[in-house]
């Protein structure tokens, strides 16, 4: 049975003229790692919000159309216990850090001390997503004193630290170094392989054709395409639709605008070279 | 003489954490520069010193022949204007039109130039729709072009844009694109600072490189690309163009795929016929 279920789902914010969704009916299953992709203002983060429940339950406005999480109606779902499930990293790193904590540690702390972790496991559990996250020298800063990218990263590092069986992970990387942007999606990886599900919002779709297992393209509030990432990736009308194609791809686009035709398009890096290694030889 | 110059800069927070040392820099007016390097490098505390809102600990900051430390911040953000971050450090108007139009009014224009002022500004961002919305309703990226916006309507000489790129998709990284050949034929000087190589590699002749807590490069783009050392050190990438050049044995001065596609038909290769 599909973990996630939506159908002919449209949703309008209080007081907004138009829907953010649109008759978006889609399944999710557990322990995939999905890649959702698409241009702004197309409704990525309203998904995100309903996923998470936050859409009926913080978000008034207009609900209809069916969804369910684990067979349950999203509407009768209790959101407390949601959340001990679902870890939701917000798009904007700086609202995510509480600003009630005096130390890094502390602030990585407080998902966990609301989830009544005990106190040796705390602690424990904060020095490892340190180490995982690459922060373990900021662990005695002030949250308000750090970088945006330094912010980013505290701000992921607390939502993972509760260990929930799905991820939704809007833009993580927004901030980041172009290093620090490719250890999120190592980390991102391992979580997959615990079996974790994962739903991430990304533009950098570059790292997310290399290790997502789907994408959903999402644009004007719709569902554009869901499925394997060559499949979506081979359809360079989506172009059109504001949606970024990896460099992988338009370099073998550009080539082939030049004579060099390929068989297939490469949407990764060592599928790139691989293919042009072929042709040198 | 018309430019920003940092001298043997050092700042330090009032934590006493010394975020900058030693910093050498010249940005002359209408030119174009980006700053790259790795998170906490101290590349936004660099740029808060360039228009005031940092004076350096030791060291000189000079614009136009002004020393920074004998001027307000007020005074020298008319000349360098510095767009935040993040955009919720600098928002506090009701509606996107009041923002932008805020400090022209400060600066008691007539109602007509504000206006003027305003939509100019709008245009180039392409946010005219916004206009009358409150900008802490609207999306991050849209408030972030509310903040670019809300700097050009003070037409300063210098721009100072921190991390336009985050979050951009297709038609935002145009608009940026395009902003900035806009701002070089007004022959006004920028400094961008970005995480997105793509960007540096499209856009900008001259790169400066931070890392812990110094400049560790500043030339020519290309040359930057070219030198392992310094992509290490700044935790930066090549362009995946520049990666797979590099792995091709085409050598290491591929910047992007026109690049790429140059130096491709001067190879000899298979054409797939
Ligand atoms: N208000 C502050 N007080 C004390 N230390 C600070 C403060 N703001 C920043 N820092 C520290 O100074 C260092 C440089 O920060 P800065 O914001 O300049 O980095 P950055 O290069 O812009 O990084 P990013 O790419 O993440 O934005 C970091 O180690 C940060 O923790
Ligand atoms: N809290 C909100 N109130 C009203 N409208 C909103 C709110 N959040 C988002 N929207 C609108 O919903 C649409 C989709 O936005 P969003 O989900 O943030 O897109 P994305 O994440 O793809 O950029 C946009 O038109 C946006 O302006
Ligand atoms: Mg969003
Ligand atoms: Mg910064």
């Amino acid at each position: 049975m599909a973990f996630i279920k939506l159908k002919n789902i449209t949703y309008t914010y209080p007081l907004a003229k138009e829907p953010a969704l649109r008759n978006m009916s889609c399944e999710l299953e557990r322990g995939k790692f999905y890649g959702v992709i698409g241009e702004n203002a197309g409704g990525k983060t309203t998904f995100c919000n309903l996923l998470r429940g936050l859409i009926p339950h913080f978000y008034r406005g207009e609900l209809e159309g069916e969804m369910t999480i684990d067979g349950q109606e999203i509407r009768n779902i209790d959101v407390d216990i949601l959340s001990t499930q679902i870890g939701y990293i917000f798009q904007n790193p700086f609202t995510q850090i509480s600003g009630v904590k005096k130390t890094v540690f502390e602030e990585i702390a407080l998902g966990m001390e609301n989830l009544g972790v005990p106190k040796e496991e705390i602690i424990q559990q904060v020095i490892e997503i340190a180490e995982l996250v690459k922060i373990e020298d900021l662990l005695q800063k002030d949250p308000n004193q750090l970088s945006g990218g330094q912010r980013q990263k505290v701000a992921f590092a607390s939502i993972i630290a509760m260990d929930t069986d799905v991820f939704v992970i809007d833009e993580p990387t927004s901030q980041l170094d172009p290093q620090g942007t490719e250890s999120i999606f190592e980390i991102i990886d391992k979580l997959k392989k615990q079996a974790k599900t994962i739903i991430l919002v990304e533009h950098k779709i570059d790292l997310v054709a290399e290790y997502a297992d789907e994408l959903i393209v999402i644009g004007q509030g719709e569902i554009l395409a869901k499925g394997d990432v060559h499949q979506v990736l081979s359809d360079f009308s989506l172009q059109t639709r504001g949606v970024m194609f990896p460099q992988a791809a338009l370099l073998s686009k550009a080539l082939s605008e030049k004579g060099f035709d390929f068989p297939n398009i490469p949407v990764t890096k060592s599928e790139c070279i691989q293919m042009l290694k072929e042709r040198m030889r | 003489m018309e430019q920003i110059e940092l001298k043997h800069v050092y700042f330090q927070y009032p934590n006493g954490y010394l975020a900058n040392e030693d910093l050498n820099l010249t940005v002359k007016k209408g030119e174009q520069i980006a700053i790259v390097g790795q998170n906490g490098a101290g590349k936004t505390t660099a740029v808060k010193l360039m228009n005031g809102l940092h004076k350096p600990s030791k060291g000189e900051v000079i614009v136009d022949g002004k020393n920074t430390k004998k001027f307000t911040t007020a005074q020298i953000a008319r000349y360098v204007g510095y767009v935040f971050q993040n955009p919720d450090d600098q928002i506090f108007n009701q509606s996107v039109y009041a923002e932008i139009a805020y400090m022209p009014k400060y600066y008691k224009m007539s109602a007509s130039e504000i206006k003027n002022r305003v939509e100019e500004s709008a245009a180039l961002l392409k946010i005219e729709s916004f206009l009358d919305k409150n900008p802490f309703e609207i999306p991050y990226v849209m408030r972030k072009f509310v903040t670019i916006a809300a700097i050009l309507a003070t037409k300063p000489q210098y721009i100072i844009l921190d991390e336009p790129t985050a979050g951009q998709d297709l038609k935002g990284i145009e608009v940026l694109a395009d902003l900035l050949k806009i701002l070089k034929k007004q022959n006004i000087g920028t400094v961008t600072i970005t995480h997105d190589m793509d960007f540096v590699a499209n856009n900008f002749e001259r790169t400066v490189v931070m890392a812990n807590k110094r400049i560790i490069a500043d030339g020519k783009t290309r040359d930057i690309f070219g030198e392992d050392d310094i992509l290490r050190e700044s935790k930066i990438k090549r362009t995946l163009a520049g990666e797979v050049a590099v792995e091709l044995g085409m050598g290491k001065c591929i910047l992007n795929i026109p690049d790429f596609l140059q130096e491709w038909s001067k190879l000899e290769v298979k054409d797939g016929k």
